[in-house]
């Protein structure tokens, strides 16, 4: 299977999209979770093929729009402090409460950017009179590379070594969504990467209280298009049910290995989401017996707040309330190389996806 | 050439002096490996000659790693210089070298690179005409930092010129996007993964000039889109010409490994870095002929027509994608950032 052309196919798509077409008769509103297929919608030009009547909003699924901003300052404090912090790559331009991690760094901080939070740990080794911070943010996806990299150090014996964790996860977020009174959404097209690793047994409960459909979907045009026409086909035939379009990936218990090892270092607590609040039971903590391994706790910057700029309407933007091009601010005093929220920086974020990709040209 | 001889095996603070350690990387270096009648003078600088018209260009290198799949800093440094003045519709001649190398550099790395600056040089057809070397301390630098400039003269029959673009001109890439970017990418301390790629550096002059020969004022303008890659390139284009430009994804020149490394990296080709390619724009009416003439050269070999100027959505550029669904392509803000996951 030749995963880049064969799922990019112009019939194979055209096709699902015309059946959405025939099958749409009455207006639904699509949330998709994850900021992964908000940027594959919006890069490949699929919601303008859509039909009227179905309305794509975007989720709260873009672990850099959701990491609280006062982790950001936590971050740059320990940079300041003389503390190697390592991070993934897009979480660096995201403005904290006065710089971003690329502005600390400019200003004299060592900040790595990496691929894998495995490599911190080699750069804890390398530099034993330093210490070293992995930024670990995400969903369910990068939890299981972040446990590892405690593991890791645990067993190589690396003192110097810890993770600035803010892991929050997808079903409660879902749960808060559907709860807000102001939520029209009628099916979701649920995280298939999220859903590689914790399986699809979670879901169902969700679909049983909200009678709502929810489709694992994948994240090429071919996944989405199909996705999308099985929540619209559910919809119109008025069922609800949990679907899974992305079965090549994920299967119903997930990865076992992954699981075990988030759950040997984490455990379920509450979490603050960026522009959201906090929601319980919504991420992973890290667990008493790796406390030595919590930046937060190992440097006592846990006190550290920060205020959201007021003008930012991020919280509604990722509950799906208004879509980007209904903020006054979006493209005229927040633009990628000037954003006043995390949507407009990472390139998941529904924000930078619609100035990038598609609302720039409408506007103009 | 036997660095023992030299009686240093690493570039220090005193080679950067003026005085007769300078004198003696020189002598036993550059002037030897350069030999030509301008730097043999030994001069503060050359006096050179030109019929009419010149273009110049300048631009500094600062690549990490120096060495990397497809070539180091001391080609690019030419190719990149050289392919600027043949995009202004010149024939690049001269070329300025200026060296600012950190303290501790090893002396068979430095001559690696200043042959490799020969052989480019050769190959283009360039001389190096006047040059300087500096030395800063240890970590005010990152190895070898070189800036290029290059003279050229402009070719009878070129109007390269935005002014000259109008709707209905077509755009024509000359070869395979983010082969440069990605393999500097695959040897980036963090981010090393294996494969094959390497970088597309190499000179463009003696194409640039067969197209000038056979299609003189038709071609409207060349490009090269290096840093910023494809995307940022067109978009200043459209801004600048305030017309549309309107591409298809389908027909843009992509090479499957690399398409596959920006993907499990999270980037996207059209903002990668390219040396070896150039974007043309041309009348219409002489698109075939030019595609046609640029496959036939071994650089021009996956040579494409990628879209055309439009009179609709102006300063904007659309790509159509393989699934039919149009989207802008803006330019780089920054640098492109790997995606979390």
């Amino acid at each position: 299977m030749k995963y880049l052309s064969e799922y990019r196919n112009f019939e194979a798509t055209k096709k699902y999209l015309d059946e959405i077409h025939r099958i749409a008769t009455h207006n639904w509103n699509i949330m998709e979770i994850c900021g992964g297929q908000t940027h594959s919608l919006v890069r490949n030009g699929i919601l303008e093929l859509l039909p009227e009547k179905v309305r794509m909003i975007h989720g709260p699924g873009c672990p850099v729009c959701v990491t609280p901003l006062n982790l950001i300052d936590k971050a740059i404090e320990l940079l300041s402090n003389n503390v190697i912090v390592c991070s993934f790559g897009d979480m660096i331009r995201v403005p904290g409460s006065k710089k971003s991690l690329l502005e600390a760094k400019a200003g004299g901080g060592d900040l790595r950017i990496l691929y894998s939070p495995i490599e911190a740990v080699s750069i804890a080794k390398e530099n034993p009179d330093k210490e070293v911070v992995f930024f670990a943010v995400g969903f369910e996806t990068t939890a299981p590379a972040n446990a590892l990299s405690v593991l890791h150090a645990e067993k190589e014996g690396i003192t110097n070594y810890s993770i600035l964790a803010s892991h929050v996860l997808v079903p409660p977020a879902m749960e808060a969504i559907l709860d807000d009174e102001l939520c029209s959404i009628d099916a979701f097209l649920g995280a298939g990467h999220v859903c590689a690793i914790m399986g699809t047994q979670e879901y169902f409960p969700l679909v049983k209280k909200y009678k709502i459909p929810i489709v694992i979907t994948g994240f090429e045009p071919l996944d989405l298009v199909q996705g999308i026409y099985m929540a619209v086909k559910q919809l119109e035939e008025e069922r609800h049910e949990l679907e899974n379009q992305y079965a090549r990936v994920v299967k119903e218990h997930g990865n076992k290995a992954a699981k075990d090892v988030i759950r040997k270092v984490f455990q379920v607590g509450n979490r603050e989401w960026r522009g959201i609040g906090e929601i319980p039971n919504s991420g992973y903590v890290i667990r008493k017996a790796y406390r030595k391994y919590d930046a937060e706790a190992k440097f006592k910057v846990g006190n550290i707040t920060a205020p959201e700029n007021s003008d930012c309407i991020a919280g509604e933007i990722l509950r799906g309330i208004k879509k980007p091009n209904q903020c006054g601010q979006f493209g005229k005093t927040c633009t990628p190389s000037n954003p006043l929220g995390a949507p407009m920086v990472s390139s998941e974020g529904a924000c930078a996806a619609y100035f990038n990709f598609s609302d720039n040209l409408i506007s103009s | 050439m036997n660095t023992s001889k030299l009686g240093f095996d690493t570039i220090n603070l005193g080679h950067g002096s003026g005085g007769t350690m300078t004198r003696d990387l020189l002598d036993k270096i550059i002037f030897k490996t350069f030999n030509n009648t301008f730097l043999n003078q030994k001069h503060d600088g050359s006096i050179v000659k030109f019929g009419g018209e010149i273009a110049i260009s300048t631009d500094s290198f600062v690549i990490s790693p120096i060495f990397f799949k497809g070539g180091n800093i001391g080609e690019l440094a030419v190719n990149g210089t050289v392919n600027d003045v043949a995009m202004c519709g010149a024939i690049p001649k001269y070329l300025s070298l200026a060296f600012i190398v950190e303290e501790g550099l090893a002396i068979d790395d430095f001559i690696k690179i200043v042959n490799s600056v020969k052989g480019a040089a050769d190959k283009s057809g360039v001389q190096i005409i006047t040059g300087d070397t500096k030395v800063v301390e240890r970590g005010k630098g990152d190895k070898i930092f070189i800036n290029t400039t290059g003279f050229g003269e402009v070719h009878p029959k070129a109007n390269i010129s935005a002014n000259n673009i109008k709707a209905g001109d077509k755009i024509i890439v000359s070869g395979l996007i983010a082969q440069h970017g990605m393999a500097i990418m695959s040897q980036r301390e963090g981010l090393e993964f294996e494969s094959t790629i390497e970088s597309d550096s190499t000179n463009l002059n003696f194409l640039v000039n067969d197209l000038l020969d056979k299609f003189g004022n038709k071609i409207h303008l060349f490009r090269d889109p290096t840093r910023g890659g494809l995307a940022s390139v067109l978009s200043e284009i459209a801004t600048d010409i305030k017309k549309g430009v309107a591409i298809l994804e389908n027909n843009i020149p992509l090479e499957k490994q690399v398409a596959a490394a920006c993907e499990i990296l999270g980037l996207d080709p059209m903002y990668v870095a390219n040396e070896g390619v150039f974007i043309a724009i041309v009348d219409a009416n002489v698109a075939d002929a030019v595609v046609e003439t640029m496959q036939n050269n071994e650089k021009g070999k996956n040579t494409a027509c990628i879209g055309e100027v439009t009179e609709e959505h102006p300063n904007k550029v659309v790509m159509k994608s393989l699934v039919g669904g149009k989207r802008i392509v803006s330019p780089l803000i920054g640098e492109q950032l790997p995606r979390i996951c």
